[in-house]
């Protein structure tokens, strides 16, 4: 992917561009938001990285309405210092499709960022049926199968699986579950969401000689063939 | 016949009214420089910077409005005064002259010159005052009758009325005549000797000089009176706020008793000085404990750190000893964030983010949450339903407080217990129950369950930070409601903790959500006794 990265300290953009290239993605760094602003409406990206507070009178969302304003439609994740709930709902309301509080954990940011491009990408329409090595599922007949043997699930199982199948191949955070699949905005301060996917994993894996869900240290979950 | 037009031309006076106003305003004007120069004191070096505060001095300008309106009224009065006096005797002079005049063209008409000739002698000889002018004059200039030696100089238009010094009996005096042309030449004067009148006007003038000089004393010192009344009146609050700006935030206005208008300010001044120093307090409280808890954390990373510097003798080690400080710093995050979130919701700043929400549903979900640990720790979470209870209240903030408590109830329960959880609809009220049959806490040590950072002596062993629950008392705050923590009591152990919520407010009240919450609760929404635990 080509990334956008505005951000304007240095050992942090530093740091982040590292990570996102050793990731194998292509990024173009600006230090203030003049700078972002000139790269992100001359130039075409995947994704952009935006820090809310920029230097050079031209703030991050100040950038994101700009570039909204002109139709530019790429996927913005915003980074905040700021964390109160309110600012997360200022920086979504200015265009952003994500929001994410510093400090960050670069797994967290990368799971996003990753997320976000492929949705950028506008996959195939609204899918009916998913599908992943010999998992299937379909979401009208709300069925899972796997090896052609039927699985049930709770609603919030079905849904939790749903989740990983479309971010299939993805690193997916549990912070990015618990928004994700529960529409919850704090911090459980419980291991919630693990407790969960063992559950599935009870059901999906379990029965089965290949895992699918594997967890990624220090990260969170995947869902993948292997 | 020239008379009659003559005539219509008299009897229009009254500018001395004027002009003698103008005097007297005259006189006004100059007191008011003298009012502000007194006022503003002597212009000595550094004298400029004490004007300017006391141009901009609000006592100085109610004293200043208090002496213009003072000095305005005596104006208007002393004018009516002036008018009622001489302007009265200048218009009778003139309708005496004119009602003269009117009734010797009618004798000119009646018998023309000797019957007016001989009207004027009579009319001399009958004046007790002596005050009556006449003089007719042929057209050479010879005396055909009246009290005064010669035509007058400087007397030639019949339609001015003439101010003359004229000396009679060899007495210098002041008349008001008017002159008056005759057919065939003949003129005739007719006037009123005005000495007495003009006596009368100085002596008037110099009486309401003199009065007016009074009412400019009189005003400025009421100016001075209203000025030290006023000043008294925020000298309470002005010496309080100084204080407090200084630093003594114990400082409060004095009431009067009396309950007046300034009593009230006084007591919303009060007020809000009691919530200040309540945020101080809070304030002070995080920061110690800030410098307590956080530094603990910070000295493990940073030692880590340090000691995998000196001593690692492997890559492995080195990374390991990375991300063990790392995770201790991803803690100081956490602490931070539900410290600044604490004090957020505190500040009542959320407010704003209130919706209409339905408990109940909002309890489903979590309880599918948090079963599953329950489930995997050994325990039961036990929800009982309820009927839908409507709220008004911010939806992620509520979710949270509910999330800690059952935290807690799961993180101390017994193995193999149960935690209830339920909400009830009582009056006014939605009450949301968490009760769990583990450790509980000694008596003394609930009421300071929700202090920030307390933790239990019993709890060290457990993860936590203590924040927990000073969350949950901030979002019921927060809703208007309150945050109970009890034993469970008659032998049963184990806590039951009480979320009490206002219940949807009615629409009226909705449009005012943007009121800054109060930490008091209202007298008229105190909260109903507590039931017992399911
Ligand atoms: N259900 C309970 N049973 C027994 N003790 C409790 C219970 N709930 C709270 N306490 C006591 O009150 C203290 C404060 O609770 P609080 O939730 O604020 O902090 P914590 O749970 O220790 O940490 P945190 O919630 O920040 O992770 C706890 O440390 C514990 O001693
Ligand atoms: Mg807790």
């Amino acid at each position: 992917m080509r990334i956008l990265l505005v951000e304007d300290d240095q050992t942090v953009r530093g740091f982040v561009a590292k990570g996102l290239k050793e990731a194998g993605h292509v990024v173009d760094q600006a230090d203030n938001g003049k700078d972002g602003l000139f790269l992100a409406v001359s130039e075409s990206f995947d994704t952009i990285i935006l820090d809310r507070m920029l230097p050079g009178g031209i703030d991050g969302l100040h950038l994101l309405e700009t570039i909204r304003a002109q139709n530019n439609r790429t996927p913005v994740l915003v980074l905040s210092a700021l964390s109160q709930v309110d600012d997360r709902v200022a920086g979504l309301k200015a265009g952003g499709d994500d929001y994410l509080t510093k400090p960050f954990a670069f797994s967290e940011l990368l799971a996003r960022i990753e997320a976000l491009g492929r949705r950028g990408k506008g996959e195939t329409g609204p899918a009916t049926r998913l599908v992943v090595a010999d998992l299937e599922m379909d979401l009208l007949s709300r069925q899972v199968k796997r090896g052609g043997q039927k699985i049930d699930l709770q609603p919030r199982e079905f849904r939790l699986l749903e989740y990983l199948m479309r971010h299939a191949g993805q690193v997916v955070t549990r912070t990015m579950l618990l928004e994700g699949v529960w529409d919850y905005h704090f911090d459980p301060q419980t291991n919630v969401i693990d407790v969960h996917v063992s559950r599935l994993r009870q059901k999906i894996d379990k029965p089965f000689p290949v895992a699918l869900i594997h967890t990624i240290r220090n990260a969170g979950y995947m869902l993948r063939d292997e | 016949m020239a008379l009659p037009a003559l005539f219509g031309s008299g009897g229009r006076k009254g500018g001395n009214l004027g002009a003698g106003s103008q005097a007297i305003s005259g006189q006004t004007l100059a007191a008011h420089p003298h009012l502000s120069s007194a006022a503003a004191g002597p212009a000595s070096p550094g004298a400029r910077s004490r004007r300017n505060d006391l141009i901009r001095s609000a006592s100085l300008r109610l004293a200043l409005v208090y002496a213009v309106l003072f000095m305005l009224s005596a104006i208007v009065f002393m004018s009516f005064i002036w008018w009622a006096t001489v302007g009265l005797l200048e218009r009778e002079v003139d309708a005496a002259i004119v009602a003269d005049a009117r009734a010797l063209s009618e004798r000119w008409a009646d018998g023309g010159l000797p019957a007016l000739a001989d009207s004027i002698r009579q009319r001399v000889a009958s004046n007790v005052d002596d005050d009556a002018l006449y003089l007719m004059v042929a057209p050479g200039g010879a005396t055909i009758a009246g009290n005064l030696a010669a035509w007058p100089d400087g007397v030639t238009r019949s339609d001015v009325t003439y101010q003359l010094r004229i000396s009679r009996d060899g007495l210098r005096s002041l008349a008001e005549v008017e002159a008056f042309a005759l057919p065939g030449g003949f003129k005739l004067l007719v006037g009123r000797d005005v000495h007495a009148r003009v006596i009368l006007k100085r002596l008037l003038t110099d009486t309401l000089l003199w009065a007016m000089l009074m009412v400019g004393g009189l005003g400025l010192s009421g100016a001075l009176i209203v000025r030290s009344l006023f000043r008294r009146m925020v000298r309470n609050v002005a010496q309080t706020t100084r204080a407090i700006a200084s630093g003594d935030l114990t400082q409060r206005v004095p009431l009067s008793g009396s309950g007046d208008e300034f009593d009230r300010v006084a007591e919303t001044i009060n007020h809000m000085l009691d919530r200040i120093a309540r945020l101080m307090d809070g304030v002070r409280q995080v920061s110690n404990a800030i410098a307590h808890d956080l530094r603990t954390p910070i000295t493990r990373a940073r030692t880590r750190l340090e000691d995998a510097a000196l001593h690692a003798t492997s890559t492995e080690e080195m990374q390991a000893a990375i991300e063990r400080a790392v995770a201790d710093l991803d803690g100081v995050t956490a602490v931070f964030e539900a410290l600044l979130r604490i004090a957020e919701i505190e500040a009542g700043a959320r407010r704003s983010a209130f919706a209409e929400l339905e408990l109940s549903a909002l309890l489903d979900d979590l309880a599918e949450l948090y079963g599953a640990v329950a489930e995997e720790r050994g325990l039961t979470l036990e929800l009982t339903p309820s009927e839908p209870i409507p709220i008004f209240g911010d939806r992620p903030l509520l979710q949270q407080a509910v999330a800690n408590l059952l935290d807690n109830a799961l993180k101390f329960s017994r193995p193999g217990g149960t935690v209830f959880l339920g909400a009830v609809r009582d009056g006014g009220w939605a009450r949301i129950t968490v009760a769990d049959g583990g450790i509980g806490m000694a008596p003394a040590e609930l009421s300071r369950a929700s202090e920030r950072f307390f933790r239990a002596e019993s709890a060290r062993s457990t993860p936590g930070s203590g924040l927990g629950l000073s969350l949950v008392q901030a979002v019921a705050q927060l809703h208007g409601g309150q945050f109970l923590l009890e034993n469970r009591g008659e032998g049963a152990p184990g806590l039951v903790a009480t979320l009490v919520l206002k219940a949807e407010r009615p629409p009226a009240r909705i449009a005012d959500r943007m009121e800054a919450p109060s930490s008091v609760p209202h007298p008229d929404e105190t909260v109903p006794p507590l039931h017992s635990p399911p």
